[in-house]
């Protein structure tokens, strides 16, 4: 799972990162890595610490130990605008969309482009449009307010924000929660056309298995702040690992106890 | 010794707070002169702060200024001194009604609304998808918001001015009977410079005070619904309080010989 055969550096390494929020430990010697190219799902219960790892690599949450690099550059403790040029390679769907509401859908798609890079504002415009246009939106939504739009609607412009800024990396922070099963498939197909064609490495989060089979070149399990299996897709379903059957068949009874209180 | 261990925790948490707002502090201003500034913003939250402010803010100075000129009345009509009150309306106006009664009216309006959006901008986490797209949060939404209250309030409070000393002559000429011209030249003759700039530099530190108070609390708000409404509260709050405070130590510093 790490290097590529060209010798290459992975896209993301990480090695040993350790998080805590006072006494819970998050992540406890976490190693990953993301070839270029690759699409990894990172799948594990709810409280797991899945999103404090997709924030630890975007710099949001600085991790207590550990090493994070990104094409071969340390990004843990990077500040301004080193920070900021290693930021332009990533894009990130949220799990909520997380667009801006004081914004209208054109301009939170072309948002990266107009601050980020310094775009004209007619000419990001024109782009936010054609972003729309890959994710199935008219160019009439565009002008909407993001309080206007459906949840699956939501998804599919947090998807062409992600996209606007042709990134080199995006993070899928649970595609597909809170919606039905066929938009859910919709959003999934569009984050296999969109990151094909532009040729990113990926990395999701989720806990929908549909969703990680669909998306994923290589599926990592993440349980008690390790990745505890990692594999390609098409063995997830013989991975001779206990946790890993128990979660993607989901099952109460197994090895994985759920907290069902406070400690 | 016990009891002393409580007074030492809640000294601590206190210094570590006033370490936390200051170094918010610093960084939102140093942001402030470091381009590039989003000019469209900033002329935003001008709008927001000085200009849908000015209906409360001005009701609040012409109603002030009245009850300044009659209660002036009633009590300097004992001693036979109601040449007097054009002097202590527009010195009560300019040097504190003014400055004061605006902050705290635009601390409510402004600064939980401020604490609102950045707070609802946090919880659903879209503060740190502007991170995410190379964007520092405290250079789009902090320092814009410091910049248009420091510049905003100071106009606003201008205008509070007159409109407050309009309040105290509309009373004295058509309900206590004075004199139009003798009632303005009073007024003229007595206002200084010194009143009317001590009244704008504070409207300028109470601008800073209020949008601070609304984006530390808006950013560092957690926990959902209930969360945004406490920083909503915390901000109003502690901006009324440090606009009291402070306002006591610029009169010092200006008037105390």
């Amino acid at each position: 799972m790490s290097e590529k055969a060209n010798g290459a550096p992975p896209k993301i390494q990480i090695r040993g990162l350790h998080k805590s929020f006072g006494p819970k430990v998050v992540l406890d010697g976490l190693d990953l890595d993301v070839a270029v190219g690759e699409s990894v799902v990172v799948i594990g219960g709810s409280g797991t610490g899945k999103s404090v790892l997709l924030k630890c690599i975007l710099g949001l949450l600085r991790p207590e130990a550990g090493s994070i690099k990104i094409d071969g550059e340390e990004v843990v403790g990077l500040r301004g605008g080193d920070r900021d040029r290693v930021m332009r390679k990533f894009g990130m769907l949220f799990q909520n969309a997380a667009l801006f509401d004081s914004l209208p859908v054109w301009e939170n798609v072309a948002f990266g482009l107009i601050q980020g890079e310094g775009m004209d504002r007619d000419e990001a415009k024109k782009n936010a449009i054609e972003k729309l246009a890959a994710v199935g939106l008219g160019a009439e939504v565009g002008e909407l307010s993001p309080a206007e739009l459906s949840g699956g609607m939501r998804k599919r412009v947090g998807l062409a924000r992600a996209i606007a800024i042709t990134p080199e990396i995006i993070f899928f922070d649970e595609p597909t929660t809170g919606l039905d099963p066929i938009m859910g498939d919709v959003i999934n197909d569009l984050i296999v056309k969109c990151v094909r064609e532009l040729g990113a490495s990926t990395l999701s989060i989720t806990h929908d298995m549909a969703s990680a089979r669909k998306i994923a070149h290589r599926v990592a399990m993440l349980y008690h702040g390790k990745i505890i299996w990692a594999g390609p897709v098409a063995q997830i379903d013989n991975s001779a690992n206990d946790y890993v059957d128990q979660f993607i068949h989901g099952r109460a009874e197994g090895p994985i106890q759920m907290q069902v209180r406070a400690d | 010794m016990p009891i002393l261990q409580p007074i030492g925790r809640t000294l601590l948490i206190f210094f570590a707070a006033a370490g936390r707002l200051s170094m918010f502090a610093a960084n939102g201003l140093s942001h402030c002169v470091r381009p590039p500034l989003y000019f469209r913003l900033i002329a935003r939250q001008m709008i927001d702060i000085g200009y849908y402010s000015l209906p409360v803010v001005g009701l609040t100075a012409i109603f002030t200024g009245m009850v300044l000129a009659l209660q002036s009345y009633t009590g300097f009509a004992r001693f036979a001194a109601e040449s007097a009150i054009p002097n202590v309306v527009v010195i009560s106006i300019t040097r504190e009604l003014g400055p004061v009664l605006a902050g705290l009216m635009v601390a409510g309006r402004v600064g939980a609304a401020m604490a609102a959006e950045i707070g609802t901008m946090r919880v659903t986490e879209q503060i740190d998808a502007l991170d995410t797209l190379a964007t520092n949060p405290f250079k789009y939404l902090v320092a814009p918001r410091l910049i248009a209250g420091i510049t905003t309030l100071p106009i606003l409070v201008f205008i509070a001015d007159i409109i407050g000393v309009f309040g105290g002559y509309v009373v004295s000429i058509y309900k206590l009977g004075f004199n139009p011209t003798t009632y303005l030249k009073n007024t003229v003759d007595f206002v200084q410079t010194e009143d009317v700039v001590s009244g704008l530099v504070k409207a300028a530190v109470f601008g800073f005070l209020i949008t601070l108070m609304g984006c530390y609390h808006g950013y560092n708000s957690k926990g959902g619904a209930q969360g945004v409404g406490a920083a909503t509260t915390n901000a109003v709050v502690s901006a009324s309080i440090l606009i009291l405070c402070c306002n006591y130590f610029i009169t010092e510093m200006f008037f105390a010989r």
